[in-house]
């Protein structure tokens, strides 16, 4: 779990509009890891996440998948969702699109729903849901893509939780990092927030403001290696600190 | 409660309106000629009641078929022009040069080539024509406006354009078809009309027609009562459409959606 899964060679993009959004920005993720994208608003880390799911061209650089291309499941800062379809035909997308069977995408996609906490609420349209039930419903859309496949899986997460109230978000961010324990995934996390990506990331990657590139790449304790209580210890501080003073100078 | 309120104000209205004008051509005494009363207008209606509603079946009839035909019509236009660019380019201002072309000038022209023995199916294609453009652009409008996260998603699971087009893009675009279609549906009904009164005598035989026949014959109640029906059949279009939106949108559109 530990080989190279992605790597990331000075890619750069600028926009039609003129604004350039990375300037050689490189990186590399290993088979297993929780890594976080940080930087201030507008420096490119949407735009570097949608570059590697390949819904972005580069004007340069490389994006490459030393062992294949792994599966790619990807979760939006909005839950976009179908808003006509209940929350099992929105988990099932992927598989639908794959053309498997209805039966066995359903069992699939009700099972996604169950590990999300959303046992239930299968017929549940999402006018019906709150905002964290529909970013679960949009986790379990990404991981119903997922089960069953026998390639690496790479979960892209596009400030998921950006929207939420803090109850939530800490409940969500629980159920993330559960998620990759249990699945074995490894997840690429781009958020502005420097508690969440210490709180959740073993490692975070500090971009500079536009044209981003990376400025720092801080290691943080192992999640299994973690205390109890790892959010209110001194430790989690000291993470913090680290990353703040990392993005200060970015 | 509230629904109950919504028909009970307009018909209260259109109680107050007619008793005013049966009234006010008692008092005044208005000859028939000019403005018959309420009263007259209902009597004239049911002594004509059978070519009438004969008329009023003949015009419903002509006027479906050229709206259906304009909605098969619309909708694969809007979907050659959310596959294709090119497409796009190349045909859209054609509709709006069928739209912009006043249709009563050209509704000779469509006659004489349809021919005076199909007058039906030349009326139905002046119908279709008037509501083929509002179709087609909101249809189109809603296809093109189906949210860019969903389309990337399907893109990122590997689907074709066909299955982007039948799962994400066609449902979303639901509601802004089912406008143009509102939009459409009573429109075609003004085509319809406007087709018949081109036509001129002789050929057709809906309510529009009974209109032309009844005003050259001074029978100016029975005009009305034609009058009171063409009115009557448009409302019907628009109900029977605004009844499938919200069949199809009533569970997840705020358009259609009851609040509390």
């Amino acid at each position: 779990m530990t080989s190279l899964m992605l790597n990331i060679s000075r890619l750069a993009k600028r926009f039609p509009n003129g604004v350039e959004a990375l300037a050689e920005l490189s990186f590399s993720l290993n088979g297993g890891d929780f890594v976080s994208l940080l930087g201030p608003s507008g420096c490119g880390k949407s735009t570097a996440l949608r570059i590697v799911a390949g819904l972005l061209a580069a004007d340069s650089g490389a994006v490459n998948f030393p062992t294949g291309k792994p599966e790619l499941g990807f979760v939006f800062q909005e839950p976009t969702l179908m808003p006509w379809a209940d929350a099992l035909t929105n988990v099932r997308l992927p598989l639908d699109l794959k053309h498997g069977t209805r039966g066995e995408a359903n069992g699939r996609a009700e099972s996604a729903l169950a590990r999300v906490g959303l046992k239930g609420f299968e017929r549940a349209l999402p006018r019906e849901l709150s905002g964290g039930m529909k970013m679960r419903v949009s986790i379990a859309r990404a991981l119903c893509s997922f089960l069953g496949a026998s390639k690496p899986r790479l979960l892209l997460l596009d400030e998921p939780f950006a929207a939420l109230d803090e109850i939530t978000r800490a409940a969500l961010n629980d159920d993330l990092l559960r998620l990759w324990r249990e699945d074995g995934l490894t997840i690429l996390f781009v958020t502005h927030s420097v508690a969440e990506s210490c709180y959740l990331s073993e490692r975070v990657l500090v971009m500079t403001p536009r044209p981003g590139r990376l400025s720092a790449d801080i290691a943080l304790p192992k999640q299994s290696e973690r205390p109890q209580g790892f959010h209110f210890s001194p430790q989690f501080l000291d993470c913090q600190r680290r990353v703040s003073e990392a993005l200060g100078a970015a | 409660m509230r629904r109950a309120l919504d028909i009970l104000f307009p018909l209260l209205l259109a109680a107050t309106v007619l008793a005013a004008w049966e009234a006010i051509v008692d008092v005044k005494q208005i000859p028939p000629y000019i403005l018959p009363a309420p009263s007259a207008i209902f009597a004239a209606l049911v002594q004509n009641w059978s070519s009438l509603s004969a008329s009023m079946l003949v015009t419903i009839s002509v006027t479906l078929q050229g709206f259906l035909g304009a909605l098969i019509a619309a909708i694969a236009l809007a979907i050659l022009f959310s596959q294709s660019r090119l497409a796009e380019r190349a045909l859209y201002p054609y509709a709006v040069i069928l739209q912009v072309t006043p249709m009563v000038a050209i509704a000779p022209l469509i006659l004489i080539w349809v021919g005076f023995d199909h007058i039906d199916r030349a009326l139905a294609l002046i119908a279709g024509m008037i509501a083929f453009f509002p179709i087609l652009s909101n249809a189109a409008q809603g296809l093109k406006s189906t949210d860019f996260n969903l389309l990337d998603l399907t893109r990122l699971y590997g689907a074709s354009r066909w299955q982007t087009l039948v799962k994400v893009q066609m449902p979303s675009a639901l509601p802004a078809l089912l406008t143009g279609m509102k939009i459409g549906g009573v429109i075609a009904l003004i085509g319809e009309v406007t087709a018949e009164f081109a036509a001129g005598s002789g050929t057709a035989s809906g309510l529009a027609w009974r209109i032309v026949e009844s005003g050259n014959r001074l029978e100016i109640a029975t005009l009305f009562a034609a009058l009171a029906l063409l009115a009557l059949t448009g409302i019907l279009f628009f109900a029977a459409l605004s009844l499938l939106e919200w069949a199809l949108l009533r569970r997840w559109h705020e358009s259609a959606m009851a609040r509390y």
